[in-house]
């Protein structure tokens, strides 16, 4: 019965193949353009005469004597210090996820497994928390951070995205220690276990697949962010995102665009590889909150 | 679980909360009742061949001094909520009194900070919503019937748009459209008008970045519709094939009711999220035509001699209000199932 269901005329399979190549052309040549273009310059990505130019790269090959080049790059990551943001974002990265891992598995190991009323309005706090727009929460940071003098280090803004990333961990989370069977852990109760260590021993080698959905937002929560980012960090500390609007230049001086192109394609990339070897737990966490059956 | 173990499982993550998400709440809220300490004038003789002109300057070190004695300003109660930057009663007042027509008046209100930012604001969040429910569903439907093994490549770059940080995503597709890109060079072309721009004027400003917000968006529908096409029930399909409905009337009948809740939770956190719109705004660089809420706020911390701490705080929480109101809905929603679980 099953193949009845999935058989489809003719017509049907061509027209919707036709719309989803339409559709990925769409989602995906913005990216395979910007990948292209950044090995051009100037004159060519962003050609007045002509937009073919940007495939052909005369300008490119009258500036450099190649029809491509790695200039942009090159020079983004010496001399607009580049590879500085990139460590940042590798160590905001690292830190948040770790933190907020750690912190959200003890918290929603609790939530789930508590049978009282306050877990419930612990919940819905997180959602009013999570709902909260993240630049509300930075006016109010950067006075008392000033104050306190611990305005524009790295230490600070990892703090500030842990808490933030974690009203969604503890959600995530929440729904997947559900799904963890109760009777696994209260045998180990029953067997004289503490809370904790039966947490250690026996749910902690079960909850890996959880763990790793919840990281993987955690990961793209800190590596995307822009908002805390760019105000509460100083010039010296900015990770990627705020770096490539940098380079972007403000009204007093104008920005080096192709350095932002190029910054662009460095940032992106890592991402891209992650999220393909990770698709399956990106989606499984996605629909958690949507789709119970 | 008894009360002290759940109280020390839970201490670190949610004293992680309070300090940095319900603190600043607070004390946005403090600072919204202050205003920066006036700039203290004094009067200067200056004296030239020409003859002796005074001047008034700022005096430095006296609003220095006023500044480290009160460094989040004078107390100013609600009235920076009033002020002509955020919900302006004066000024509506007096447009009311003053303008002939509703037309009028609805040109003035919308020409203040506030109202302008708070427009473009709902507008983008309407304005995005409903594409966006609609082609998720469309490309859930069309992957769903796809070869298996075309599936996970075919998943991958539909949901490319909503992995990349709003930001990002706007530069890239900024690029693309600005008068010097492929796109805006094909629009040129496809209307014979060479000096046809996007950036040229506000409509068409903001109908990019709808576009914008409908492209980043969309995939994050598509990966809630098409987990929630697995979970149709198989039964009722089979049984309308053997009654003889059409593709279209299975999909009708018996699909779309199935995914009614999950299409509710789409609407919902879409314009949530989008409420919070700010990123687009600076990656499309629409400063000049197109605020938002969360833009006003950005603004006001940016600014480059002194940021405006009061105004800010005023603004974040007027815009909590906003997404509170939006909230409440999802709120219920998570209530009723609670209730059901039990």
């Amino acid at each position: 019965m099953e193949s009845k269901i999935n058989r489809y005329s003719k017509q049907l399979i061509l027209i919707n193949s036709f719309f989803i190549l339409a559709w990925l052309v769409v989602s995906v040549f913005p990216f395979i353009w910007t990948f292209w273009g950044s090995f051009k310059v100037k004159a060519d990505f962003f050609s007045r005469a002509d937009w073919m130019f940007a495939v052909s790269g005369v300008n490119t090959l009258i500036e450099t004597g190649d029809t491509s080049t790695v200039k942009a790059y090159v020079e983004s990551w010496t001399e607009g210090e580049f590879w500085k943001a990139t460590m940042n974002t590798i160590i905001i990265t690292v830190s948040v996820v770790t933190i907020s891992l750690f912190l959200g598995t003890l918290g929603a190991y609790a939530l789930s497994r508590s049978t009282y009323k306050y877990t419930f309005w612990i919940l819905i706090a997180a959602l009013i928390f999570r709902a909260m727009p993240h630049i509300t929460l930075v006016s109010g940071y950067l006075f008392p951070f000033f104050q306190l003098n611990v305005w524009g280090i790295l230490p600070t803004t990892i703090i500030v995205l842990v808490a933030i990333n974690q009203p969604f961990t503890l959600w995530l989370l929440y729904s997947f220690f559900k799904t963890v069977p109760k009777e696994l852990d209260e045998s180990a109760l029953i067997d004289g276990c503490s809370y904790f260590q039966a947490f250690r021993f026996v749910i902690m080698p079960v909850m890996w697949p959880g763990v790793v959905t919840a990281g993987l937002f955690s990961m793209m929560l800190a590596y995307n962010d822009f908002t805390v980012t760019s105000l509460l960090l100083n010039q010296q500390n900015y990770t990627m995102v705020p770096k490539i609007n940098a380079y972007l230049g403000t009204i007093e001086h104008s920005g080096n665009y192709m350095w932002a192109v190029s910054s662009v394609v460095s940032a992106t990339a890592p991402l891209f590889m992650i999220i393909m070897f990770f698709q399956r737990q990106l989606i499984s966490g996605l629909t958690a909150g949507a789709v119970k059956g | 679980m008894p009360h002290k173990t759940f109280f020390w499982f839970f201490f670190p993550s949610g004293l992680a909360m309070l300090m940095f998400i319900g603190l600043p709440i607070i004390s946005s809220f403090f600072q919204s009742l202050h205003i920066e300490p006036e700039q203290i004038l004094m009067e200067v003789e200056k004296c030239d061949p020409f003859g002796c002109k005074t001047e008034t300057k700022v005096d430095i070190e006296a609003t220095n001094k006023l500044q480290e004695e009160q460094p989040l300003g004078r107390f100013n109660g609600l009235g920076t909520y009033g002020d002509r930057n955020h919900l302006a009663f004066d000024e509506i007042k007096e447009a009311w009194t003053n303008s002939s027509s509703i037309a009028e008046f609805t040109d003035i209100l919308l020409n203040l900070p506030f109202y302008k930012a708070l427009l473009f604001t709902l507008t983008f969040c309407f304005a995005v919503t409903p594409p966006v429910v609609v082609l998720g569903f469309i490309v859930a439907l069309s992957v769903n019937t796809i070869t298996k093994s075309l599936k996970g490549p075919t998943i991958f770059g539909v949901i490319l748009p909503m992995i990349v940080t709003p930001l990002i995503g706007s530069l890239v597709l900024f690029w693309m459209i600005d008068a010097k890109g492929i796109l805006g060079s094909f629009i040129q072309f496809l209307f014979d008008d060479p000096n046809l721009s996007l950036k040229s004027s506000s409509q068409l400003t903001w109908i990019t970045l709808i576009i914008y917000g409908i492209w980043h968006n969309t995939p994050f529908a598509f990966v809630v519709f098409y987990a929630a096409l697995q979970t149709v029930p198989q039964d009722p399909i089979e049984a309308a094939i053997i009654d003889g409905a059409s593709r279209y009337e299975r999909v009708r009948h018996i699909v779309i009711p199935h995914l009614y809740p999950v299409a509710t939770f789409i609407i919902l956190i879409c314009l949530m999220d989008n409420f919070r719109v700010l990123e687009p705004i600076i990656g499309f660089a629409a400063e000049g035509v197109a605020q938002s809420l969360s833009w006003m706020i950005y603004n006001d911390l940016r600014s480059e001699n002194k940021m405006l701490f009061g105004s800010a705080g005023a603004t974040s929480m007027l815009t909590i209000i906003g997404v509170a109101i939006l909230l409440t809905p999802v709120l219920i929603r998570t209530w009723r199932e609670f209730r059901t679980e039990r």
